[in-house]
């Protein structure tokens, strides 16, 4: 058993083997390892009542499921409806132009993942980015941009 | 020893998001280093997000002074003006009631009010007191009760609250469960969360009444994961709750028992229809099946299961307090009591209201939102989120009642209310919504799955510039097949908003696809901005414009440079002399 699995069967254990703990089950893989790697998916269809087809099936319909790693940050950029009336595309492009990659990519040093994300609840400060889980209202293409110098600056 | 003053900060998560947490840590070292005499607390969310965050503060004599919009350097004046002197900051102190005058607050009753996470709060407010005087009587009493309020299910079908209880409690079985129906999916609406937030026991209470009217004793809370405030304060209060006995065995010392359990969305707009919601809550992959059956017979594990919503089960308890008349006396003939909005968008005041149904749309957007706040008119309302429309400000005279909005071909929805100006263009409004419900369509339907991705792809070269002329009629088409051939609600209301926008909006359909001109300035192949004489000069523009095609000298007109502009509007958005014209 190695280090991945061990964690994964303390999970199974708190959790339970049943059917419906399959979301529950998933997302505490998330919580632990930040995405869902392909094996911790084998391992507890082997060691449940849950067939790997079926992990695999609500891993891949539900949006908050990852089954690549991310970068260190994420940043989320809402594109809800008062968002998107309030210029929140023009967020996403400026976070692309200032981290250098597209909507949905990790930077290749590990650092930064940027993604699109449906409504964040606070339509009223809009247009939004949460950066991990602190939220930024009221922005625009600077500010947003700013948000990246801003973190690199606290982590120096 | 004399009464203390008492400090409550707002901690929502838009109160946070606005700042809030500094302010409370700054006031807690203050009160820590002796610096204020004051007790210090937190509070929910008042529903005046656009002024946020927020302060109240409760003085010795009862009185009490809101501060809206507040930093640190303006708590600094306010700790020593207020806090240490005893004179509140005039400037700066809002009447509380003024811009609640309008409203009605029976699901918002203790929002902003009172600490969410102390059950004597909630207590101290008449809380689970509707509960302890329900179970000294029986079901058949409270779905009378609800029948003759005639609540309708919040979340957006509108369904009587009373039959649905009814029909379960008729089902004679073992076990039945009930759910609350808290996948506040719509973008643009936030009514849940913050109600979760704010006063998370009066959804448990109205939990507690929903399970002891239809017979249930487990129940389920299903929880969008993007709320992780709603979740940990769900938790906090039902753990509260437990303790004293208003949940678990034994509740009022009566045979009566419920447990509830909180599930974590994993982000899937189609789970807040029912039955996608309990195929979730069972472990698999979260599509919609065909009713009949209906939850009420079999529901979650095959077993009966009532589900109703957050701002739904939240009224419950002040319609058992305070009566069915009181209740049915609020609103129109169809539709009663009270209805939440989450009003945002182009709207001075946005934020979360609670107002009587039959209110018009103009006096929410006009005389409680403060209309725009900018020199730009309204254009139109856009209601019901995905599945709503887009309600054209000559119709503003609507009242609010489901069956007024249906007319109008928008829906009452869950309440979203996002208020749209000149620079919306309505063609993109429509392909904002189908890019949404093309990503979310479960697919198990044809025409949801693939009519929504051919319905999008026609609005995205609209938008592009490369309409057809037969486009419109395309559209129009595959939006009442979608309709008439999708199992559930999204696959039936994803074309309304394409249909409610070629109903008031078609010439701007037209405009794009026969003089490729998008009057709004939205579409960047098929507008240009130009710099108007009303420019003072004054280099805002400049500054912003992410690719400098901006130039001119300070306190004189300025010149944007067409091959450089990349249309993005940015220059428009931030003048303040109205002097970016669309071309």
């Amino acid at each position: 058993m190695n280090e991945v699995t061990k964690k994964v069967e303390v999970l199974i254990n708190q959790i339970g083997k049943t059917p419906e703990k399959a979301i529950p089950l998933l997302q505490a893989v998330q919580k632990e390892f930040r995405y869902i790697p392909i094996e911790t998916i084998e391992y507890i269809a082997a060691n449940t009542e849950m067939t790997e087809t079926k992990l695999y099936g609500v891993a891949t319909f539900y949006s908050q499921f990852r089954l690549e790693p991310v970068g260190e940050n994420i940043i989320k950029v809402c594109h809800g409806t008062a968002c998107h009336v309030a210029g929140a595309q023009g967020i996403t492009e400026a976070l692309e132009t200032r981290l250098g990659i597209k909507d949905g990519e990790t930077t290749p040093d590990g650092k930064y993942t940027l993604s699109s994300v449906a409504c964040l609840g606070c339509c009223s400060l809009a247009p939004v980015v949460a950066v991990n889980d602190d939220i930024y209202g009221g922005l625009d293409r600077k500010a947003a941009a700013k948000l990246i110098d801003d973190l690199e600056a606290s982590n120096e | 020893m004399s009464k203390k003053i008492k400090i409550s900060v707002g901690m929502s998560t838009c109160n946070i998001a606005a700042g809030s947490r500094k302010l409370f840590q700054s006031l807690e070292k203050k009160v820590e280093d002796g610096e204020i005499n004051a007790e210090l607390s937190i509070m929910g969310c008042l529903g005046m997000c656009h002024a946020e965050p927020q302060l109240r503060v409760t003085n010795t004599d009862g009185s009490e002074t809101l501060y809206e919009g507040v930093n640190l350097p303006k708590l600094g004046k306010i700790v020593t003006d207020h806090l240490q002197s005893g004179t509140p900051v005039a400037n700066w102190a809002v009447k509380i009631d003024e811009r609640l005058d309008r409203q009605q607050r029976i699901v918002l009753r203790n929002s902003g009010r009172t600490n969410p996470e102390v059950l004597e709060d909630y207590l101290s407010n008449d809380g689970y007191k509707a509960l302890e005087s329900v179970l000294k009587g029986t079901p058949e009493q409270v779905i009378e009760t609800m029948i003759a309020a005639g609540l309708r299910g919040r979340g957006g079908a509108g369904f009587p609250t009373g039959l649905k209880w009814k029909f379960a409690l008729a089902e004679k079985r073992d076990k039945k469960y009930i759910v609350c129906n808290a996948d506040e999916g719509d973008p643009g609406a936030f009514m849940d969360r913050t109600v979760l937030e704010s006063d998370p026991h009066a959804v448990l209470e109205g939990m507690a009444i929903q399970a002891f009217a239809t017979g249930a004793n487990e129940g389920y809370i299903y929880c969008r994961a993007e709320y992780p405030l709603a979740i940990e304060r769900l938790n906090k209060a039902i753990a509260q709750a437990e303790e004293k006995g208003f949940l678990g065995d034994n509740i009022f010392g009566t045979d009566f028992r419920l447990h509830l359990h909180i599930k974590e969305g994993a982000g899937a707009f189609v789970c807040g229809e029912e039955t996608a919601l309990m195929a979730s809550i069972e472990g698999q992959r979260g599509m919609p099946r065909l009713r009949p059956p209906f939850p009420a017979q079999s529901g979650l594990f095959g077993k009966p299961t009532t589900i109703n919503n957050v701002e739904t089960l939240a009224s419950v308890p002040w319609i058992i307090r305070n009566g069915a008349d009181a209740y049915a006396a609020i609103g129109t003939e169809k539709s009663k009591g009270t209805k939440v909005f989450a009003l945002a968008g182009k709207i001075k005041n946005g934020g979360l209201i609670e107002v009587p149904m039959g209110i018009t749309l103009r006096e929410i957007i006009e005389e409680i939102g403060g209309g725009t706040g900018t020199h730009r008119k309204v254009k139109a309302a856009q209601l019901g989120g995905p599945s709503g429309g887009c309600v054209p400000a000559e119709l503003f005279d609507t009242r609010i009642d489901y069956d007024e909005v249906t007319k109008t071909g928008a829906i009452m929805g869950s309440g979203g209310m996002i208020i749209l100006d000149e620079t919306t263009c309505m063609v993109d409004v429509a392909r904002y919504f189908l890019d949404f419900t093309q990503l979310e369509s479960c697919g198990k339907c044809t025409f949801c799955r693939i009519g929504t991705k051919r319905m999008l792809e026609i609005l995205t070269r609209i938008c592009e510039g490369n309409g057809e002329p037969e486009d419109i009629d395309l559209l129009e088409e595959l939006a009442v097949q979608i309709k008439d051939t999708s199992l559930c609600g999204l696959g039936q209301t994803a074309p309304n908003p394409v249909l409610t926008t070629l109903r008031y909006f078609r010439h701007e359909y037209e405009e794009h696809i026969n003089q490729k001109k998008c009057r709004a300035g939205k579409c960047p192949n098929l507008c240009g901005f130009e710099i108007t004489d009303n420019c003072t000069g004054c280099t805002v523009c400049a500054l912003q414009c992410p690719v400098d095609a901006i130039t001119g000298v300070r306190k004189e007109k300025h010149i944007i440079d067409q091959d450089t502009c990349v249309r993005c509007g940015v220059c428009r958005d931030v003048c303040k002399f109205d002097a970016v014209k669309v071309v």
